[in-house]
C-alpha cells in the first residue's frame, strides 16, 4: 500500500492538528492531550512508512525518483508563485526518521513532564514542532521550506523556554532564537538571490525547477563576485542558515544553552531532528551546492572551489572545536550537546566530502543514538533528582541497570566502537570519502600545512576525542561510587523525600531507551561497505551484496584506522578516569596535567565572553546611539524650530501690539472720540434740536440770501 | 455602495452628539454599529468585485465646477484592501475602548469622524476631495489624545497635530502647483496622472509632495511624532494611529505623490530607499532599549513602517503589492499590540514602565495577554504563517531585484526586530516573577469579553492573510495594472 502524493501533506498536517486542539484544551485535560499527540504522531509515521514503502525501487538508473504536488500560493504580476511537496528517498528517510523518534520520545515524555503543572503546553509545543520539522522534510519549495524552518525556530524557542520562571532558561531560549535567526536572515537572502536568478523556487517542477538541470547550468555559468558562480554564492548564503541551525562554528553556542529545555525537547529538537535540519537543508539543495560552471568557479589555479568546499572545512572545524570543548564539560547535557555539535560536524563533512548519501547516513543512524543517550541521561537526571553534575553522581550502574545498558550501547554507538555499532560504520563511510577528497581537494605541493591539515586529519582527531570524551562521561556517570549523598539536592521532591538514592526510571521511560537501543545498533548494518542499502537507495540505485569490499585498500585502511583511533580513546579515557574510583572534591585528572588548556576548554574557548563584549555591546551601544540621535538631535531640530516659531510669534506678538495694535487702537479712539463728539449732538433734548434747527435756519436764510446777491 | 462606509461614520457622530447624556453604554452600542456596518459594506465590496474591474466609480458630482473640482469617489484593489483594513480596526478599537467612562459619548464620536475621514481618503479620486477627507482625519485625533491620552497627552497632540499640518502644507503646496501647472482645470486624480509634468517641476514637487505624506507613515528622520503620539495617545487611538492613520500617509504618497510624478520619483528613490532602510534598522534598534512598553511598539511601528516605503520605491509590481499588503498587515499587528499594552496591561496594571512590569509576573496574572502578546509579537517579527512574513518576503523580493544593498540592510533590520520583541516579551510576561502576596490577593481584573474578541479577530485577520495572501494579493496586483500607474511603472524607474 503506498501513500498518494496529494496526501503527503497528511504527514505534517496531523500534528499540526493536535497543537491546534490541544492548545484549546484546558490545563487538566492531560491524558486527552498526551492521547492526541501520540494518536496523531502515530498515525503520521504510518502514514511515512507508506510513503517510504512507495518510493523502494521506484528509481531508475539515470534520474533518482521524485514525485510532487505543486499549487498556486499568490500571484505576482503575471506569475503565480506556487509551492508543493516533494516525496524523493530523502525526504522518504527523514518522514521515518523523525516521526519515528518523535513518536518514541512523546511517549517517554509523559513519564518524564507526568508532574509538570503545564503538561498540556508541553505537547501542544511538541507537536507544532513535529509538524514543522515534517513540513520541512516535505517542502518542494525554498521558500516553504523556511517557513517550517521558521517554525521548528519558533517552537524550539517555545521549549527551550518552556521552564521560563529560570532565568538561565529564558536567556537561553532568547540566545537561540537570535542566533538561529542571524544564519536564517542569510539564508533568507540567499531565497531573494535564488528567486531573482531562476524565476522559480520550487525545487522540482517537471524540468524547470531550481535544482533541476536547465536552472542548475544557468546557474552555474553566471559569475558572481569574486570569480564565484552565482550557484556558489546562493549555496554558501543558503548554507548560513545551515550553519545557525545546526550548531556549526561560529554560530555553535545557542546549541548547549538550549539544554536548558527539558529533556525530552533535548533529545528531540537539539539532539535527532530539528538540528539536523540544517544537514538536511544541505542535501536537499545538494545539486545547488554542487554546480560546478568550470572555468568561472576557478578560484586561484589548483583548487576546486564550490560551496561544499566550504562546507566541507567547517564542519571538520566544527567537529574538531566541539569534541575539544566536551573533553572539559561537567554537565552531562552539556556533554552530549557538545558532541552533537561535534557530530553535525561529521555530518557536514561527509556531505561535503562524499554526497547525500555519506552524510545522511550519520544523520539517521545519530539521530537514533543520540536519542537514545539524551533519553538515558533524562533517566539519570530523573533519577539523581534532578542532579545534572556528572561530579555528584557515580556508581550508578548499579542503581539504574537498564539505563546503564542502554547508555552504554549508545555511548558505543557514538564513540564508534567497531562492527557492531551503527556509528561506526556511518563515521568511517565519512572518513573515508574525506581520505579521498582530502588527497584530490587540497593539493598536497601547495604547502605543508595543507599535508598535515586536512579535513580528513581533523575528522580522525575529532573521533579520538569523541572516544575519550564518551568514556569519561560513563566513568563519571555509572563507574565507581555514588557521590552525591551528602549534597541532598536542594530539588529533590517531596515523592522521594527519605530517601537518596538514585532510582530507575519508571517503564513508560525505559522502553523507548531500549527501542533506540536496538536501532542503535541495527542501523548500522544498513549501510556497512558489504552491503551499502542506505546509499544505493538515497542515490537510486540497486544494492549488491559484496563481502569482498571490506578489503580493498581505502575501505581496509580507515577501518583499521578508526578502530585504532576508538579504542586509544577509549583506553586514554579509562586510564585517566576508570583505573580507580573517582572521588567527589578532587579536580579532573586532566586538570592536574594541563590546568590552562583545561581552563580554556571548560571556559568552551570564551567564544560566548568574546561575543558578548563584540556583538552585544556594539548592539546596545548602538541603539543608545539611535535613541541619543532621537532624543537630543531629531527632536532638538524638531523643538529648536518650534522654539524659532514661538519666538517669531512673539515678535509678531510685539509687532502687533506696539506698531499695529497701537495704530488701530489709536485710529480707534480717534473714531470714538469723533462719535462721542457726535453723539452730544444726539442728546435727545427738544429745546437743543430746536436751537440747532434754528441756527441752521437762519444759516440756510443767509446762504439763500448771499446767494441771491450774489447772482 | 462603499460609499456609505463614510456616510454611516458621519451618522453615527450625529447620531452619537443627539444621545442624551449619561447614556455611555447606549453610546457604545451606537459607534460598534457603526463601526460594523462599515466594515460589512467593504468586506461585501470585495466578494462583488471582479479580479480585473480596474478603477470602479462610484459616485461623481459637479462639486465647485468652476475649479473642476468634483465630489468622486472611487474604489481600486488598493482602496478597498484599506478600506477593509479601516473596518476591522474601527471594530476592534471600539471593542478595546470599552472601557472608556469619561466622556463616552464625545469619544466615541470623534472616533467615527476619524473613521470616516479615512475611509473618505481611501475612496477619494479627486484630489481636493482626498486632501479635505485627510485634513477631517487629522483634527478628531488631536481631540483624542489631548482629551482621552495619557502621559504627556498634551504634548504628544500637539507634536502629531504640527507635525501632520506641516505635512499637510507640503501636500496642499505640492497639489496646487500641480494643478496650475497642468493648465488642464481638472482635480480628477486619474486625469492628472495622465498629463506629463515638466521634469523640472517634479524635481521638486515630487519630494514636497512626497515627504508631505510620508510625514505621517513615520519617514526618518520626520518619525519622532509616531512614539510620542503613540504614547500619549488613548488605547483605541493608538491603535488607530498605528492600524490606518500612518497607512493614510503610505497611501498617499503612492497614490497622489508617485502617480503624478514618476519621474520625479525616479530622480528621488535611492533616497527614499535610503531613508526607509535607515529608518527599518533605526527603529528597530532604538526599540531594543525603551524603558516604557508602549515606546517599544511605537518605534517598531516605525521600522515596519519603513518596509512599506521601501517596497513603494521599489517600483516594480512585486514590491508595491507587497508594501500594499504590509500596510494591511502591519495594521492588524501593530493594532493588536497597541490593544494589549494599552487595554490589557496598562488599563489594568496602570504602568508601562518594563522593569515595574517586570516585576509583577504578567505571565501568570494575565495568560491570555501574554499568549496574544506573544503570538502577535510573533507576527510582527515576521514569523511565516502570518500576515506580516508574506509581505516583508515580496517587500525584498522587489527591493532585492531593484536595490540588493538595501535589501541586505533591511534583511538586518528584521533581525535587530527579533531581538527587541523578544526582549520585551520576556521582560513583560515571560519572566521569572510570580504575583506578590498582595498582588494575588488583588487579582487584576480577567480578560473582558470584548478585549478576547478584538484579539481574536485581529489574531485571525493576520493568519488568514498569513496563510492564503491571494485573499488580498488577488485585489492588490491586478489595480498596478489600471491607467492611473501606467506612467509610475513607465517613468518611475530609470531602466
Amino acid at each position: 500500500m503506498y501513500l498518494d502524493i496529494k496526501y503527503l501533506w497528511l504527514i505534517p498536517a496531523l500534528p499540526l492538528l493536535a497543537a491546534g486542539l490541544i492548545a484549546v484544551t484546558r490545563q487538566p485535560h492531560r491524558r486527552f492531550a498526551a492521547a492526541l499527540a501520540i494518536g496523531a504522531m502515530a498515525i503520521s509515521f504510518i502514514l511515512a512508512c507508506f510513503a517510504f514503502a512507495g518510493t523502494l525501487g521506484r528509481s531508475s538508473a539515470a534520474t533518482s525518483f521524485h514525485e510532487t504536488w505543486n499549487f498556486n500560493w499568490f500571484q505576482i504580476g503575471e506569475n503565480w508563485f506556487r509551492l508543493g511537496w516533494v516525496l524523493d528517498p530523502l525526504a522518504a528517510v527523514m518522514l521515518v526518521m523523525v516521526t519515528f523518534v518523535s513518536l518514541l520520545i512523546f511517549i517517554y515524555s509523559v513519564g518524564y513532564m507526568a508532574h509538570d503543572e503545564n503538561f498540556t503546553r508541553f505537547f501542544c509545543f511538541l507537536s507544532l514542532f513535529a509538524a514543522a520539522m515534517l513540513g520541512v522534510v516535505i517542502a518542494n519549495n525554498l521558500l516553504l521550506l523556511f517557513m517550517c524552518w521558521e517554525l521548528v525556530g519558533l517552537a524550539s524557542y517555545l521549549l527551550i523556554g518552556f521552564w521560563y520562571q529560570k532565568p538561565s532558561a529564558a536567556a537561553a531560549a532568547k540566545k537561540a532564537f537570535i542566533t538561529t535567526r542571524i544564519g536564517d536572515v542569510v539564508f533568507f537572502l540567499g531565497i531573494l538571490w535564488l528567486y531573482s536568478q531562476a524565476g522559480t523556487l520550487l525545487f522540482y517542477d517537471g524540468g524547470s525547477g531550481c535544482l533541476e538541470q536547465n536552472a542548475l547550468n544557468e546557474l552555474a555559468t553566471r559569475a558572481t563576485i569574486a570569480g564565484l558562480a552565482v550557484s556558489t554564492g546562493i549555496g554558501l548564503l543558503i548554507f548560513c542558515g545551515a550553519i545557525g541551525k545546526s550548531g556549526q562554528v561560529p554560530l555553535h553556542v545557542w546549541l548547549p544553552d538550549a539544554m536548558e529545555g527539558p529533556t525530552p525537547v533535548s533529545a528531540l529538537i537539539h539532539a535527532a531532528t530539528m538540528v539536523a535540519a540544517g544537514v538536511f537543508l544541505v542535501a536537499r539543495v545538494y545539486p545547488l551546492m554542487s554546480a560546478n560552471g568550470g572555468e568561472v568557479s576557478n578560484w586561484s589555479p589548483g583548487i576546486h572551489v564550490s560551496a561544499l568546499t566550504v562546507v566541507a572545512w567547517v564542519g571538520a572545524i566544527t567537529a574538531v572545536f566541539a569534541a575539544c570543548i566536551a573533553v572539559a564539560q561537567t554537565d552531562i547535557k552539556r556533554i552530549l550537546a557538545y558532541s552533537t555539535v561535534s557530530q553535525l560536524g561529521f555530518m557536514m563533512l561527509g556531505l561535503g566530502v562524499g554526497g547525500i548519501a555519506v552524510g545522511m547516513f550519520h544523520l539517521i543512524t545519530h539521530a537514533f543514538f543520540k536519542a537514545l543517550l539524551f533519553l538515558g541521561a533524562g533517566s539519570v537526571i530523573h533519577g539523581c533528582h534532578e542532579e545534572q553534575d556528572i561530579r555528584r553522581m557515580g556508581g550508578l550502574k548499579k542503581y539504574m541497570p537498564v539505563t546503564f545498558a542502554t547508555y552504554a550501547i549508545g555511548m558505543m554507538a557514538l564513540s564508534g566502537v567497531p562492527l557492531f555499532f551503527s556509528g561506526f560504520w556511518s563515521k568511517d563511510g565519512i572518513l573515508e570519502k574525506a581520505h579521498e577528497w582530502s588527497g584530490s581537494h587540497w593539493p598536497a605541493t601547495s604547502s605543508v600545512l595543507g599535508v598535515l591539515f586536512t579535513p580528513f586529519h581533523l575528522g580522525v582527531f575529532a573521533a579520538l576525542l569523541t572516544a575519550f570524551y564518551m568514556t569519561r562521561q560513563v566513568c563519571y556517570v555509572f563507574l565507581g561510587n555514588y557521590r552525591a549523598n551528602g549534597h541532598a539536592s536542594a530539588h529533590a521532591g517531596e515523592a522521594h523525600a527519605g530517601s537518596n538514592e538514585p532510582h530507575e526510571s519508571p517503564r513508560v521511560m525505559t522502553w523507548p531507551l531500549i527501542i533506540l537501543a536496538a536501532f542503535a545498533i541495527l542501523l548500522g548494518f544498513l549501510g556497512t561497505p558489504v552491503w551499502p542499502w542506505f546509499q544505493s537507495y538515497l542515490n537510486g540505485i540497486a544494492p549488491d551484496f559484496e563481502f569482498g569490499r571490506l578489503f580493498e585498500g581505502p575501505v581496509l585502511f580507515t577501518l583499521a584506522l578508526s578502530t585504532f583511533i576508538v579504542t586509544a580513546g577509549v583506553m586514554l579515557a579509562w586510564w585517566l578516569y576508570g583505573q580507580k574510583p573517582i572521588q567527589s572534591d578532587e579536580p579532573d585528572p586532566l586538570e592536574r596535567i594541563r590546568p590552562e588548556i583545561f581552563g580554556l576548554l571548560r571556559r568552551k574557548f570564551f567564544i560566548d565572553e568574546v561575543y558578548e563584549v563584540t556583538v552585544i555591546r556594539f548592539n546596545a551601544w548602538w541603539a543608545r546611539v539611535c535613541d541619543g540621535l532621537d532624543f537630543w538631535f531629531w527632536n532638538g531640530l524638531v523643538h529648536a524650530i518650534g522654539y524659532l516659531v514661538v519666538g517669531l510669534a512673539w515678535i509678531d506678538q510685539v509687532f502687533d501690539q506696539f506698531v499695529i495694535n497701537l495704530g488701530f487702537d489709536e485710529g480707534c479712539k480717534g473714531a470714538a472720540r469723533g462719535g462721542k463728539l457726535l453723539s452730544r449732538l444726539q442728546n435727545g433734548r427738544v429745546q437743543d434740536y430746536l436751537r440747532v434747527i434754528g441756527v441752521a435756519l437762519a444759516v440756510l436764510v443767509l446762504v439763500l440770501i448771499w446767494g441771491c446777491r450774489a447772482s | 455602495m462603499l460609499a456609505w462606509t463614510v456616510y454611516i461614520s458621519f451618522i453615527g457622530v450625529l447620531v452619537l452628539m443627539l444621545l442624551p447624556a449619561g447614556r455611555a453604554r447606549l453610546a457604545r452600542i451606537v459607534a460598534l454599529l457603526a463601526a460594523l456596518i462599515g466594515l460589512g459594506i467593504a468586506l461585501a465590496a470585495i466578494f462583488q468585485r471582479e479580479p480585473d474591474a480596474g478603477i470602479e466609480t462610484i459616485t461623481q458630482r459637479a462639486w465647485i465646477p468652476g475649479l473642476g473640482i468634483n465630489y468622486f469617489l472611487a474604489v481600486d484593489g488598493i482602496s478597498l484592501t484599506l478600506a477593509v483594513l479601516t473596518g476591522v480596526a474601527a471594530v476592534v478599537g471600539i471593542l478595546f475602548s470599552w472601557n472608556v467612562e469619561h466622556r463616552v459619548k464625545e469619544f466615541f464620536a470623534f472616533y467615527l469622524a476619524l473613521i470616516g475621514g479615512v475611509y473618505g481618503v481611501f475612496l477619494s479620486f479627486d484630489l481636493f476631495l482626498l486632501f479635505v477627507f485627510y485634513e477631517l482625519a487629522i483634527i478628531p485625533k488631536y481631540f483624542l489624545i489631548a482629551i482621552w491620552g495619557s502621559t504627556n497627552k498634551e504634548y504628544g497632540a500637539m507634536k502629531l497635530a504640527l507635525y501632520s499640518f506641516v505635512g499637510s502644507a507640503m501636500v496642499l503646496i505640492g497639489i496646487v502647483a500641480a494643478y496650475v501647472v497642468s493648465g488642464a482645470k481638472t482635480m480628477n486624480l486619474v486625469e492628472l496622472a495622465q498629463y506629463s509634468f515638466p521634469a523640472s517641476f517634479q524635481h521638486w514637487a515630487f519630494p514636497l509632495v512626497f515627504v508631505g505624506f510620508a510625514i505621517l507613515a513615520g519617514l526618518w528622520p520626520f518619525h519622532t511624532w509616531a512614539p510620542t503620539g503613540h504614547v500619549a495617545a488613548p488605547t483605541a487611538a493608538s491603535m488607530l494611529l498605528a492600524g490606518v492613520v500612518m497607512k493614510l500617509g503610505a497611501y498617499g504618497a503612492l497614490r497622489v505623490a508617485m502617480t503624478l510624478f514618476p519621474e520625479g520619483l525616479a530622480e528621488w528613490r535611492y533616497a527614499i530607499g535610503l531613508l526607509a532602510v535607515i529608518g527599518i534598522v533605526y527603529g528597530a534598534t532604538v526599540a531594543l532599549i525603551q524603558k516604557d512598553f508602549k515606546f517599544v511598539i511605537g518605534y517598531s511601528s516605525v521600522s515596519h513602517m519603513g518596509f512599506v516605503l521601501l517596497g513603494l520605491v521599489t517600483i516594480n509590481t512585486i514590491g508595491l503589492s507587497g508594501a500594499v499588503l504590509q500596510m494591511f498587515s502591519h495594521g492588524i499587528i501593530a493594532g493588536l499590540l497597541f490593544g494589549v499594552v494599552g487595554r490589557m496591561v496598562y488599563d489594568r496594571t496602570h504602568t508601562r514602565d518594563l522593569p515595574l512590569l517586570e516585576g509583577l509576573g504578567l505571565g501568570r496574572a494575565l495568560p491570555f495577554a501574554a499568549g496574544t502578546f506573544a503570538v502577535a509579537g510573533f507576527a510582527s517579527m515576521g514569523l511565516p504563517g502570518f500576515s506580516g512574513f508574506a509581505a516583508e518576503f515580496q517587500v525584498l523580493l522587489g527591493a532585492w531585484q531593484a536595490f540588493p544593498t538595501f535589501a541586505v540592510l533591511a534583511g538586518f533590520g528584521i533581525l535587530v526586530g527579533i531581538a527587541y520583541t523578544l526582549r520585551v516579551l520576556q521582560k513583560a510576561f515571560f519572566n521569572e516573577a510570580v504575583p506578590s502576596p498582595e498582588a494575588q490577593a488583588h487579582p487584576l481584573p480577567p480578560i473582558s469579553v470584548p478585549e478576547r474578541l478584538g484579539a481574536v479577530i485581529l489574531l485571525g485577520a493576520t493568519l488568514i492573510i498569513g496563510i492564503y495572501p491571494n485573499l488580498l494579493l488577488d485585489l492588490i496586483g491586478p489595480s498596478f495594472s489600471s491607467h492611473l500607474f501606467d506612467r509610475l511603472l513607465r517613468e518611475g524607474r530609470p531602466f
